[in-house]
């Protein structure tokens, strides 16, 4: 684990970037800390691998203090991963990634084999490993970084705003990627970011820092947006806690109702029978939702022909049996037809929920809490 | 120090006429060089297919060195070689191969969006190239001729091995008599001239820009 | 002074014509080859120790950041300073004390130590600043979040320093070199005013003091200068691609670019 006991950073011209900070951040788990600019969140991240060293108090990896050992050594066995990737733009993909174990002594050949199992891990092709930095996107650059950090199997990983600097498309498939990675490999992390949403989706444990480099609140997600600890957090926190918070909850067993869907090529009448209140669910071969078809309103002679592509409505989510009950009343709320659409954990049709139901859901949780 | 005044006092007549050859052969290629490489750089920069072998073949004439240009130009221009004019020519020729450069590359880094907002305002290319292009383009322009002036500085003082009558011409004097007084003194005059031209070049720029030094705390 | 020839118009350039297609002119211990070596060696001598001098402290400098304002106001003030000036004072004040009678190999022309000491000096006086101001200006112009990394990653200072900031400074600092090696090989012919120096220069200024003898006069004078000429730009492009081999593609983006 690694533990902050009262740590301070004062710079000489007077100003302090980090006050009197105290947290442990678990192994195994990542911790994010998050705030504004000016909260001392980088600073308190780079004082772990001693790009920094503090004014006061001292930093512990698992009962080791960090100032007891040499620099170089110490951040040889730390992942370190920087906005923008930092990759040497001189060397090649593969020899980006080999730079650590290189460092500690690796043979060349070695280290250039360990880089391409992760280039696989971190979901890059093979032909990557070949081309220089500058030839990658932002999102690419990215995974090599991590990547890089993962090369000499570090135990620690630290984090400087590693997604931020990719449009947000690209930024939801790398955390979730990172997701899975951290499953697989369970590290100890810290991450630091500006943004809340990325706090709360990443960490499993979100310390809140304030400007002057103080320690507003340090708890689990759930517990950040139903307790705020003062204004400034319930502010920093945002609007839709509310909503937000039903996504930390399991929606449990959620009475399906039954529906009847009908696949592509179906005739339109069939498709009226089928449905119900208007619209009624399609899905393909393998009972996989594809859309709803409005059959409602329409005198017969409209419904001639068959159900086709383009006349499905697209708009609603899918839920998963085992979801939140954020997904599934998104599912509800986001559906043409009103009833949200549950999958299985193959992706086949369930069944449908109303959002009425979700909600008598979320009252009984309120109630068991 | 009263050698160099004593010595200074009694070559007067001699080391005046020097002086007044070696200002107008470092001022004047100086001028004829900006004056050509602002119409070219311009060129350069407006039509891209120009700047690579406008660029090119002055890189090449800024390679030949400088007694080689001194001692080639009286073939080709029909001079005497102690003419004085080579050595003009020849710097003239470096000036302007280093000015293009400078020319070409300021206009080419004054960003697009404010060029393209003078044009979306409704100025013409020529208010545009003049009343912005221009001036943005002085702060790299000006760094150029610093150096350009600069090196003339240098490079005149180098025809004194071939014999032109110039400043430099104390070197040799120094050289063959064996006495320090008269090379102090050339190094004093081109020393204090170099600074003088840098800080006068400096100060035109700065005076031409004045929004830079409004952002100077 | 002796005396000059006046009205050196287009029959001058036929001579020279004439000089070059004389073999005489070309072999031998005083022939335009020996010369061409002489300039050469002492142009790679010079350039070599500049290097070894300015690169170093230009990494340190361009590392650490510190002296950036002293180190580049000091090249500044070097380049007002003008060669042939320092040259003779150097031979004045130097000169008579450096009593090395013999020669050098084939280098140095007997007696002629206590005059090159001065040249050298006063060429690698040229050649350093280039390469110092360069390198550092490089070393700073790389990008913050590689050297970050580098360092976050576990790497010396050194290590930092050698393969993460010197690659990719390196296309300035080679441009440092090639325009040092330019100066130098310029600067040679003027450093050829003082006596016995070897190489082209040693023709264009005997030439200058003998301009009506057929094989060391002003034909010779104007040939030595055309072939320096000729030889900067030929070791300018060989330095160019020497360049595009050893920068790495990642810096000079030389690659095919991929959709």
């Amino acid at each position: 684990m690694i533990r902050y006991e009262s740590v301070s950073k004062q710079y000489p011209d007077g100003t302090t970037a980090v006050h009197d900070l105290s947290l442990e951040a678990p192994s195994h788990q990542i911790t994010v800390l998050v705030g504004p600019s000016g909260s001392g969140k980088t600073t308190s991240l780079r004082m772990v691998n001693r790009m920094i060293d503090p004014t006061a108090g001292r930093i512990r990896i698992d009962d080791r203090e960090v100032s007891s050992v040499k620099p170089a050594e110490l951040r040889r066995g730390i992942g370190y991963v920087i906005q923008n990737g930092g990759l040497f733009p001189h060397r090649t993909v593969l020899d980006n990634i080999a730079t650590v174990p290189r460092l500690l002594g690796q043979t060349r050949r070695a280290a250039r084999r360990r880089a391409m199992e992760l280039l696989d891990r971190v979901g890059l092709s093979a032909e990557l490993a070949t081309r220089y930095p500058a030839q990658l996107s932002g999102g690419q650059q990215q995974r090599v970084g991590v990547a890089r950090a993962l090369a000499a199997d570090p135990p620690i990983m630290l984090m400087d705003e590693p997604f931020s600097a990719v449009d947000p498309v690209v930024r939801t498939q790398l955390q979730d990627e990172f997701l899975r990675l951290q499953r697989d490999l369970a590290r100890t992390i810290i991450v630091v970011t500006h943004d809340i949403d990325e706090a709360i989706k990443l960490g499993d444990h979100v310390a809140v820092m304030r400007v002057g480099g103080t320690l507003a609140q340090f708890a689990q997600p759930a517990e950040l947006l139903a307790r705020p600890a003062d204004a400034f957090v319930a502010g920093f926190v945002g609007r839709d806690r509310g909503y937000r918070a039903l996504g930390f909850t399991a929606a449990g067993e959620l009475p399906l109702a039954d529906e009847k869907p009908v696949r592509l090529g179906d005739a339109l009448m069939t498709a009226r029978d089928r449905g119900r209140d208007g619209w009624a669910l399609v899905v393909d071969d393998g009972d996989v939702p594809l859309g709803w078809v409005a059959v409602g309103g329409l005198p017969d002679s409209a419904l001639r022909g068959d159900v086709t592509i383009d006349l499905l409505n697209l708009g609603g989510t899918l839920a998963g049996v085992g979801g939140t009950l954020r997904e599934s009343l998104d599912a509800a709320l986001s559906s043409p037809s009103g009833r949200g659409v549950i999958v299985d954990l193959d992706g086949r049709f369930a069944g449908t929920v109303t959002a009425a139901q979700v909600l008598s859901r979320v009252e009984t949780a309120r109630e068991t809490r | 120090m009263s050698d160099l005044w004593q010595y200074l006092q009694a070559n007067q007549a001699q080391i005046e006429n020097w002086a007044g050859t070696t200002v107008w052969l470092i001022v004047l290629p100086l001028l004829i060089g900006l004056a050509l490489a602002l119409p070219t750089g311009w060129l350069a920069a407006r039509y891209r297919w120009v700047y690579p072998p406008l660029i090119g073949i002055t890189g090449v004439l800024y390679t030949i060195p400088s007694l080689v240009m001194f001692l080639v130009l009286p073939g080709i221009l029909g001079t005497r070689i102690l003419d004085p004019i080579n050595v003009a020519v020849a710097l003239a020729v470096y000036s302007y191969a280093l000015l293009v450069r400078s020319v070409a590359d300021a206009l080419r880094s004054v960003p697009a969006e404010v060029l393209a907002a003078a044009s979306a305002m409704g100025q013409t290319s020529t208010q545009r190239l003049l009343g912005v292009q221009l001036p943005l383009a002085v702060p790299v322009i000006a760094a150029g001729v610093r150096v350009a002036a600069v090196s003339n500085v240098s490079l005149v003082s180098v025809a004194s091995v071939i014999g032109v009558p110039q400043l430099g011409q104390l070197f040799t004097l120094g050289n063959n008599t064996e006495s320090l007084t008269p090379i102090v003194l050339g190094l004093i005059f081109f020393i204090a001239l170099a600074l003088f031209l840098d800080a006068l070049v400096l100060a035109a720029a700065r005076a031409l820009t004045p929004w830079r030094r409004a952002v100077a705390s | 002074m002796t005396a000059r020839a006046s009205g050196t118009g287009l029959p001058g350039l036929n001579r020279v014509l004439i000089w070059f297609n004389d073999p005489r002119n070309w072999w031998g211990p005083n022939g335009l080859l020996a010369h061409i070596r002489e300039h050469v060696v002492y142009t790679a001598v010079i350039v070599t120790v500049g290097i070894v001098i300015a690169v170093p402290l230009g990494l340190w400098i361009g590392h650490t950041g510190r002296g950036i304002v002293l180190v580049g106001g000091i090249a500044n003030a070097l380049r007002a300073i003008p060669s042939l000036g320092l040259l003779v004072v150097l031979i004045v004040e130097l000169s008579p004390h450096i009593s090395v009678a013999g020669g050098a190999g084939g280098l140095l022309a007997r007696g002629s130590i206590p005059y090159a000491v001065p040249a050298l000096i006063v060429l690698l006086i040229l050649a350093i600043p280039p390469i110092l101001t360069n390198t550092y200006a490089g070393i700073q112009a790389v990008d913050p979040g590689a050297r970050d990394a580098a360092i976050g990653t576990g790497m010396t200072a050194t290590q930092t320093a050698l393969r993460v900031e010197l690659p990719g400074a390196l296309p300035l600092v080679i441009g440092g070199i090639r325009s040092a090696t330019l100066q130098v090989i310029a600067s040679l012919t003027v450093a050829a005013y003082a006596p016995l120096v070897g190489g082209l220069g040693r023709l264009i200024v005997d030439g200058d003091q003998n301009l009506t003898d057929p094989h060391f006069g002003y034909p010779a004078m104007v040939a030595a200068g055309i072939t320096v000429a000729v030889l900067a730009i030929t070791v300018d492009a060989v330095l160019n691609l020497v360049q595009r081999r050893v920068v790495s593609p990642g810096i000079s983006g030389r690659y095919r670019r991929h959709s």
